[in-house]
This record gives structure tokens, sequence and C-alpha cells, in this order.
């Protein structure tokens, strides 16, 4: 690690992903693998790790301990929370959103999957593709994860045969297919002996593609963003009001998507008025252009009424606004949502009330199957519902833009975060027909 | 369509992929505007530790050319570092800043706590904390806490609500969704804030030597004289060491982290420039916490525990 220069420590790209597997696919050892071999884990926690292991009469370091941080979760032996890890390698930081894969705990994955941009999926070569599977790849798809890895793995307890690895990532491939998963990459691996995970394998000739961290470590982090609508939920307005600046007023917010140049004919919603952008300030460095997920602050050609809460887009691609969303949820309380329910909902930078108009149906994840009108919708149910808003909302569907097409809502009483909602269509269409649907659309 | 065993090309990174620390800059700025846009009172805790330095710088860049619209806090456990306190107020007066001190001292003076039998004070910290940030009616506290510390910070949200008393409960956290923050709290409960959430320790020292923050000196190599306590490089002092049978000794060392003189240790290091300290850390075999907090080796759960009762 000395050799490596602060420079080129610096120029690395940051890479947020998820993992998902069943109870004992092993997901734990990929993890603890994945951290080992990258030598992200340090002596003092390893040696945590092996006197806790220890104690409890296991031979080897439970790897699951690394991350395992809560008390009740070590009595119990469960994961109870999305676990983030760190680590980095010379070409990329990682960030690992660690999610328990208990059948209870979807809104966890939910979580997890919201901010990656890639999931991990694994499934035990001796099972193949089981119900958990497909609801992982369901949550994968409709949380609209750009890059989706199906991890085969305890391959040396299947004699490392490529027609049982082929076998699974057809099937696997088939179904994300149908759900609109635009990218799947296969990969076999024994986490436990190490086979494809950091290093080649030995034991696998046939297989000719890179290894997971290989992969994590390419794969690309970013689109081509001039295509994307751009999007500047406005956080808060700058006005030092001082001497050496008595007439600055500046629009800051974190660019959710696309691109915005000096000179952008640009529209305020929900007020409908535009003017020009004629300046970009890049925290503290004037720029000519600015991109997602950059935090900037915008200064603008006209003094209109601007507020945090406000989207600023280009004149010319501004979204439609709404009182009525149609949208998909993930319940994520203990509490049931219903309908005639009353709740505030945040949208980027704005939070309005709303009361949800109605439920059509909820979706079984394991079959893909609908059950119309359940009436309510409880913890880790995901759904499809109306509601309707106080206030009109410039939102996108979640297809083009995960950032301006999410929402969360809350309970007005308690706080309480209640659901995860996602604007538009549950799935994307996996035959597009038009060049609208293609993964070009495809935003974060 | 990509299918099943297809490499990906080497350099497929666009012209818009950020560096890892542009985007934990800018995920840190929106965390900071999230809150100036939604709560009444914000603070931000300030140890003049390396972390909390950072968190001030990125709230400078946050608001610039506006000043911060947050005051600052300090715990002072008594203990401080001298170099560390006379840190803290050069930076309060350069930028206009206001600071509240919440002193551990005046609370042993008073009677309130006891000093502990091992003479660490880090545990005390958290009585004068919540009740400076009831006093004050502070709504959101930021915090320098960052996830890959130890384990039961990798569990934190980036929003954390505490409880009238303060207190974490880990089970009743909000899942937190897209950068969707939900702030809502009742009366008498505040938030803690972290923005550093998603950065590790290279990160941070990359950013300094980055963005070229300077520190208290005690963050690079010096000569002090230390002694032996605990598998730790202590600093003799009159907050309670060396006690019979440990020796004083001369040693060139250095701070990887800033707390309480009596349970935070320095390492033996040469590394007297930031470049020579990141170097040291990429090659280092035992984390922050493990190699200098002699207050996480108390249990596994010792972490836990403290966050629980409301400390950072």
């Amino acid at each position: 690690m000395s050799t490596i220069t602060t420079e080129e420590l610096s120029a690395t790209t940051l890479l947020r992903f998820a993992t998902a597997g069943s109870v004992d696919d092993g997901k734990s050892t990929l993890v603890g693998r994945l951290l080992h071999d990258s030598k992200s884990v340090l002596a003092d926690q390893l040696e945590a790790v092996e006197r806790a292991s220890a104690s409890r009469g296991q031979d080897a370091p439970d790897l699951a301990l690394l991350t395992d941080g809560l008390r009740a979760e070590r009595e119990q032996g469960i994961t109870i929370d999305v676990a983030y890890r760190y680590f980095a390698t010379p070409r990329r930081r990682f960030i690992l959103a660690d999610t328990p894969g208990h059948v209870q705990y979807t809104r966890n994955m939910v979580t997890g999957a919201s901010t990656a941009e890639l999931t991990v999926i694994l499934v035990d070569a001796r099972n193949g593709v089981v119900e958990q599977t497909r609801r992982h790849a369901a949550i994968a798809a409709l949380l609209r994860v750009p890059h989706v890895v199906l991890a085969v793995n305890k391959m040396d307890l299947a004699g490392y045969q490529e027609p049982v690895f082929a076998a699974i990532a057809e099937e696997f491939t088939a179904y994300a297919t149908e759900l609109g998963v635009p990218e799947v990459t296969a990969i076999p691996i024994s986490a436990l002996v190490g086979d494809n995970v950091v290093d080649p394998s030995a034991h696998m000739d046939w297989y000719g593609g890179p290894t997971v961290l290989e992969h994590l470590e390419t794969v690309p982090v970013s689109h081509d963003l001039t295509r994307c609508h751009a999007r500047l939920p406005v956080q808060y307005v700058i006005r030092p009001q001082s001497t050496e600046h008595p007439d600055y007023r500046g629009y800051a917010g974190q660019i959710a998507a696309g691109t915005f140049r000096v000179g952008d004919e640009i529209t305020v919603l929900p007020s409908g008025r535009s003017t020009t952008i004629t300046g970009i300030d890049l925290l503290g460095k004037p720029v000519d252009v600015a991109w997602t997920p950059q935090s900037v602050t915008l200064l603008l050609a006209d003094d209109i009424d601007i507020s945090r809460g406000d989207l600023i887009v280009p004149a010319k691609d501004a979204p439609a606004t709404t009182q009525d969303l149609e949208a998909t949820v993930c319940h994520v309380a203990d509490e049931p949502l219903r309908v005639g329910h009353r709740v505030l909902l945040k949208h980027g930078t704005r939070t309005v009330k709303a009361i949800v108009k109605d439920i059509p149906s909820r979706l079984t994840l394991d079959d893909l199957s609908l059950h119309p009108h359940p009436g309510r919708l409880s913890a880790n149910d995901i759904g499809r519902v109306t509601l309707r808003t106080a206030e009109p909302l410039p939102a996108d569907t979640y297809a083009d833009s995960r950032r301006t097409g999410s929402f969360i809502l809350i309970d007005p009483n308690d706080g309480t975060t209640l659901t995860a909602g996602m604007v538009g269509e549950s799935f994307a269409s996996p035959d597009p027909v038009d060049d609208q649907a293609d993964d070009d659309g495809w935003d974060f | 369509m990509t299918t099943a065993a297809t490499t990906v090309e080497e350099g497929t990174d666009s012209p818009y992929a950020l560096s890892h620390l542009d985007a934990l800059e800018s995920e840190a700025v929106h965390i900071f505007r999230e809150v100036a846009g939604e709560f009444e009172k914000p603070v931000i805790l300030f140890s003049g530790g390396k972390d909390s330095i950072v968190m001030l710088h990125l709230a400078l860049k946050a608001f610039a050319p506006a000043p911060v619209p947050f005051a600052l806090l300090h715990v002072d456990t008594g203990h401080n570092f001298p170099e560390v306190l006379d840190y803290r107020d050069r930076t309060v007066t350069e930028h206009g800043l206001r600071l509240h001190v919440a002193s551990v001292q005046d609370y042993l003076d008073r009677g309130v706590l006891k000093e502990r039998p091992d003479g660490t004070r880090n545990p005390l910290q958290t009585v004068p904390l919540t009740d400076t940030i009831r006093e004050q009616g502070f709504d959101a506290v930021f915090g320098g806490g960052r996830r890959d510390e130890e384990k039961a910070r990798a569990k934190e949200r980036v929003f954390s609500l505490r409880d009238e008393f303060s207190q974490w409960d880990p089970r009743r956290q909000r899942p937190e969704l897209w950068n969707l923050y939900n702030g809502r709290h009742a009366p008498g409960e505040h938030v803690r804030v972290f923005p550093l959430s998603n950065w590790t320790e290279l990160d941070v020292w990359q950013y300094i030597a980055r963005e070229n923050i300077e520190l208290p000196e005690i963050y690079y190599a010096h000569e002090r004289e230390v002694f032996q306590r605990g598998g730790m490089w202590l600093t003799a002092g009159e907050w309670g060491g060396p006690k019979d049978g440990e020796t004083v000794e001369k040693r060139l060392v250095r701070y990887r982290t800033v707390g309480d003189m009596s349970c935070t240790g320095a390492v033996d290091s040469d590394a007297d420039t930031i470049e020579k300290v990141i170097t040291e850390i990429a090659a280092s075999r035992l984390t922050e916490r493990g190699a200098t907090r002699a207050d996480d080796k108390l249990s596994e759960a010792a972490m836990e525990d403290r966050k629980r009762e409301g400390y950072f």
C-alpha cells in the first residue's frame, strides 16, 4: 500500500452497491471475504471476531460478526438492520449496504437498493433460483438498480460444473429480463474457498469472465447524463446581505439528474416562472457546467420568487405538475397504510400534505401476482397506491429519474417514515417498443 | 443487455463520474443544507478533532459566501490538549462563529457528576451534552461520527432521532431511502445528524490534504513526554498520570484521534507531514479506535451502550 501516492488514492471513483441473499447462501462469507481479501479488515477487528467466535466454540472466525454490530444481533445470531461497510482498492472506493436476507426484512433490502448502483444477489449452486431469489430480483427491478450481479455461490459443493452454473444463470437472467432489469452479470464463485471473489478460480477454467471484485471495480458508475432530464431541487437560498456581497442571491441544491450550464433557460416549478442561469458556483469555484450529483449554487438573471422546495428544470424540458400520483410503494412502518390515510409526502426538498385515495393492488413478490383492493398495506408489503396531494408536484416517473421520481410518506403525528414510493409503472418494459423506453432512460 | 460472464471494459467511467472525494463532499453539503432548510436551531459539535474540523470546513463551503448559519458546541472534559483548545479559539475568531461550551469540570465541581476510578472522562460527556442540548433548545446536532469507526456506528442513520432524554434506540430507527431524509421530531426531541457517515479515516485525511485544511499540530509526529498504560502511550499531565510504576519517557509520537487526554493514546510515528500520515494510515493494520481509544476496549458493546445513553 505504501507505494500508492496520495494523488492515486484520491483519483478513484465511488461505487455504492448492495448485497442480498437468503439465509445460508453465504452472503456474510462473501462480504467477509471481499473485506478480508481486499485487506479492509484490520488486525484489531479480526482479533475481536476471532475472540468472539472462539468464545462460542467456533473453530474458524465467523466473518458475519464483522457486520453484526448490535448486541441483539450478536446474541440472536441474526442481522436486524442494514449495515454499511466501506472498503477500497487502488481503483475504486466502495460503499456496501449489507442487507439481511430474512423474508420480513423487505424494507431493509429496499432501503439498501434505493441508493445502490449495483446489487449482488447470491444463490446456492445446489439450490438454484428459489423463491427468495425471485423476491430479490423483483426488488432490484422495482428500485431500478442499474446493474445486477448473480453470484452463484458454493460452486465447490457442486463439483465446479459448468452446466450447473449455466442453468442457474440462464433461469435467473430470463426472469430478471422479464422484470426489465437492464443488465445481469452472472459469476460462479465459492466465497468459502475464495474462487472468483477477488482472485480468479483455479477450478473453473471454463469461466472467462471477471471475478466479483474485478466487476465491481470496472462497472460504469455514471451514464451519459446529457440525455437525462436536468433537475435541481432547491434546498436553501443563500443571501449573505453583507457589505462584500450586498446583492448575492444563490439557489443551493444537489443536482438530482442531468446537467446544467451557464446560459441555460430554466423554469422554476411549481410557479412556472422562467429565467436564465448566469452563474454556477461549485462550492466556491465558478464553473460553466455542473451535473448530478454535484452540490451547487445557481445564480439567475432575474430576481424571481424562489424558495426551498421549488424545482429548477430546463425551460424546454419541464415535467408536468400534478396533484394525483400513481405509484408503487413499499410500506416500511409497523402501522399499516390504509385508504383515507392522511400523510405528509416528501418529494425532493418539498413536503406536502397528501391523502391515500386508493390502494388498487398488493403485489406478491414471489410470483408477481396482484391482489386487488387489499384495503391496506402492512410492513414489508409492496403495492400500488394513488395519492392526492394538497399542492401540485413536479414529479417525474421513477423510470425516468430515481431521484425526482421517488418520495417518502411520513406520519404527520409522530414523524414515522411510513412508505417508500416510486412514481409510475412498477416494472420496466422487458421488450422496449420505442427509443423512449430503452435503457438509456435509466437515470441515477 | 449484458448476459452471463461478460467482461466490462476498463476505463468505462464517463467524464461525468465524480472522484470519491467529490461525491462524499457533495453528499455532506447536501446534508448540511437539508438541515439548514428544515430545522430551527441546529448546532455543530466541535471538539477540535479532525472530523469536526472537516465538518466545519464543509459547512463553510455549503453556505459561502454567507456565514455558517449554525453555532458550535464543545463538550469540554477539562482534560483537553492545550494545542486543541488554542486551535478551537482561533477558528471561532477567524470565522466569526458562536461557541457554546458544556463543561464536564463544572459538573464535577458542583457534585452532579463523579470522577470515575479509572480517571476517564469520555463517558462523563453525555450529561453535560444532553443538558446543553435541552437548555439551548437545539433541534439538530451535527456530529462527526463515521460508520467505519465502530460496528454500532455502522448501523447509524444520517438523521438519527433522539428522544427527550437523548437516547438512541437502534430498533426504532427510521429507514433512510434515497437521499430523502426525515427530520420530523416532537418538541423536546432532537435529531443527531452525521454528514460524514460514509467517510472513512483515509477519506478524511485525503480530503484534509486536498483542501489544505490546517489541523492542531498534535496530529503530526512530535516529541512528547509519555508513559504506557493499557498498551497505549498517554501524555503525562495533571489529569492523573503517571501513577506508581509507570515511567515517563520522551518518544516521537502523533495522535490519530483527539479526545479526552485520559483515554486518548498516541501512536509511535515519524509522520510529520500530511503525505506521510496518509501513507501511514493506508498501511496501518489497526483501526483508529482500536489503536488509540481506551473507552472502546471496555466491552464488545461499549459504543452501543454509550450511544443509547445519548453519547455522540
